[in-house]
């Protein structure tokens, strides 16, 4: 990857993660003449203005009209330019979804969505702007890639990535400020393979976005309270997903938590129990998520806690199934 | 029947109430789109407080005038309507966004009574309103149906594929507004993506075009009359009004699309609104 970026520099805490895209897409931008920016109303909602604000030429606001933003960015893919794209998650993956499938995924055409106010981050908005859909969207698109960074830093990480994939790429970041985790850019990000953040052999507890840093809290306590090895995997990157990783926890941990914000059906739960279940093995497996449900309205924070997406629910759902049973494998004497 | 002077201030009062209660309910939620909920505050009374056929009481009577806010985003402004109307109970309003409420930024059709629709995906709310319109005329019902779009929302195609179908179909028994507050998120509307000729494109889809003064009761009074009767084709009324109308701070700026306040600030907001009303009962194009 050629770097070189300066975004490490940036003051994470003070910025909030769409700022540090918008940021970092500035610095792209003064590299490589073929990004283009787009968004529909909500340029500054999204921060992608700031890229407007830096190359008024290059951007591209075209009203509240999703489907034909996506529709224009297609054409500029086809003459080579790289669009990136920029709306509320709910917005780029249901209002104008056919044509980011027929005009952009079918075409493997090289545009980054990268998609603000996901999960339930904009929760008091309601239902109309939550989007805890996105995921299980987008990994059913052929061609497309999909991300969902833990915080500000690894979106950095991951918007730079996407420029250098080719091909359509969707990056889930959300509303406002997220706990940072990571405090510098070097830790070897890299799409399609999960970060390993904690070392365990009880429980594997596997995350994305916002529900990472809850995680990693979560299995904190869990050494210090219960004396219990937690492996936590930042799992960024729901398609391609790590199948390594994720056979590499059920081997050696035999208890799998997924937690996400996002409805527990088609997500990262969905991604990772696809995988457990080709493994053969048994396995005490359990989703966290929103349980198929239009969310309840509220802070974040909040509703991270009503769902038990929270360091707290993924306590509770940890202890209960360190307890419980599963069939047993007899041939598996290589169980840790 | 245009509206009598003394129906006017009627109105007149019951508008500065319910921007009053507006102001309000943004500082208890902790934000909100006050812009254009402020803007569409006359239209949301004169319809309200004369024209809907409703029942408070009876939400989802078959019979009742339908209202689709298409422009759903200005939940701060409907929802004190729907309370003072007594849908809801005004200490809803209280808790207005908290964490666990039924009142969110944009309301939601199956958690509060008299909501007609759950909008906030901007462009849905004209095809909506057609269907209900339709499905009346199917039933031999003889209720109409009332539609709230703000300017911005009509750069989606989906507003235009719904007006083609309004007047396809003939759909009279509709009145559509336009909040033609000339502001958006990121700008006023011209600067974004130019809507105007606005009229004319109205016009092209097949509608009677109605431009009035969208803070002047007898001027809307007199555009709804002439939709209610008008049975050739669909009528659009174009609401020449001001974003944040009534408050000196917010008005015609479009950065107030959405904001909060604090106590010093509705302050403020309610000084400036007492003073706009004073001005607006002293106007009497009749009296
Ligand atoms: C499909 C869709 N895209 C984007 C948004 C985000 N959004 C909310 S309000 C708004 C601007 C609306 O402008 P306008 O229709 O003129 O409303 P008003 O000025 O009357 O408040 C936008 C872009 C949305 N709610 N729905």
């Amino acid at each position: 990857m050629a770097s070189g970026l300066t975004y490490t520099m940036l003051d994470a805490t003070k910025l909030s993660t769409s700022e540090i895209y918008g940021a970092v897409l500035c610095e792209l931008g003064e590299k490589h003449p073929d990004i283009v920016g787009f968004s529909a109303d909500l340029a500054k909602s999204t921060k992608i203005g700031l890229f407007q604000k830096k190359f008024p030429d290059r951007f591209f606001n075209v009203g509240i009209a999703e489907q034909n933003m996506f529709g224009i960015a297609a054409g500029m893919a086809k003459a080579g330019l790289t669009p990136f794209v920029s709306t509320f998650a709910i917005f780029a993956t249901m209002r104008a979804l056919d044509q980011v499938h027929t005009d952009i995924c079918y075409q493997n055409l090289n545009v980054k969505i990268i998609a603000t106010h996901g999960g339930l981050s904009f929760g008091q908005a309601g239902s109309t702007h939550h989007c805890t859909e996105d995921l299980s969207i987008m990994r059913s698109m052929a061609n497309c890639q999909v991300i969902v960074p833990a915080d500000g830093i690894e979106t950095a990480n991951a918007v730079e990535a996407a420029y250098y994939t080719p091909g359509p790429i969707y990056i889930r970041i959300n509303r406002g400020f997220d706990r940072r985790f990571y405090d510098r850019a070097e830790y070897g990000f890299k799409i399609g393979k999960a970060v390993k953040l904690t070392e365990g052999t009880d429980i594997t507890i596997i995350a994305c976005g916002s529900c990472v840093y809850q995680a990693v809290e979560a299995a904190n306590i869990l050494a210090n309270a219960d004396g219990i090895k937690a492996r936590v995997l930042d799992m960024h990157t729901i398609k391609p997903i790590d199948k390594e990783a994720i056979l590499e926890a059920v081997h050696d941990t035999r208890r799998i938590i997924t937690v996400e914000d996002h409805n527990v059906i088609g997500g990262l739960g969905s991604a990772v129990a696809e995988v457990i279940a080709g493994s053969g093995k048994g396995c005490a497996f359990e989703r966290l998520g929103i349980p198929d449900t239009f969310s309840i309205i509220g802070l974040h924070e909040d509703l991270m806690a009503y769902y038990k997406i929270d360091t707290n629910g993924i306590l509770e759902c940890a202890r209960e199934l360190l307890g419980r049973d599963f069939e047993a494998d007899d041939d598996w004497e290589d169980e840790v | 029947m245009p509206i009598s002077v003394n129906e006017r201030l009627i109105l007149e009062k019951k508008a500065h109430e319910l921007r009053l209660l507006c102001v309000n309910t943004v500082m208890w939620a902790g934000g909100g789109h006050i812009g254009g909920a402020l803007s569409a505050m006359d239209i949301l009374t004169i319809l309200y407080y004369k024209y809907l056929n409703i029942d408070p009481k009876n939400p989802n009577w078959p019979d009742r005038d339908r209202f689709i806010l298409s422009k759903g985003h200005i939940g701060v402004g409907f929802a004190p309507v729907l309370a003072d109307k007594g849908y809801i109970d005004k200490e809803l309003l209280k808790k207005y966004n908290h964490t666990g409420s039924d009142l969110a930024m944009h309301l939601d059709s199956l958690k509060v009574p008299g909501v007609d629709a759950s909008t906030g995906s901007l462009g849905h709310g004209l095809s909506i309103a057609v269907g209900t319109a339709l499905a009346a005329r199917l039933l031999k019902k003889s209720h109409m149906t009332y539609c709230l779009l703000g300017d911005g929302e009509c750069n989606e195609g989906s507003v235009w594929e719904a007006a083609m179908a309004a007047s396809h179909y003939q759909v009279t028994n509709l009145v559509t507004f336009v909040d033609r507050n000339k502001c958006m998120i990121d700008g006023p509307t011209e600067e974004v993506m130019g809507l105007e000729p606005f009229a004319k494109k109205w016009e092209a889809f097949g509608f009677i075009v109605k431009a009035v003064d969208g803070h002047d009761f007898m001027q809307l009074s007199e555009a709804i009359d002439f939709a209610l009767e008008e049975k050739s084709a669909p009528v659009v009324i174009i609401a020449d009004t001001n974003k944040g109308c009534g408050v000196d701070f917010m008005e015609g700026d479009y950065k107030w699309h959405y904001g909060s306040l604090d106590s010093e600030k509705v302050e403020q907001a309610f000084e400036s609104l007492e003073k706009y009303y004073q001005k607006r009962k002293g106007v009497s194009r009749n009296g």
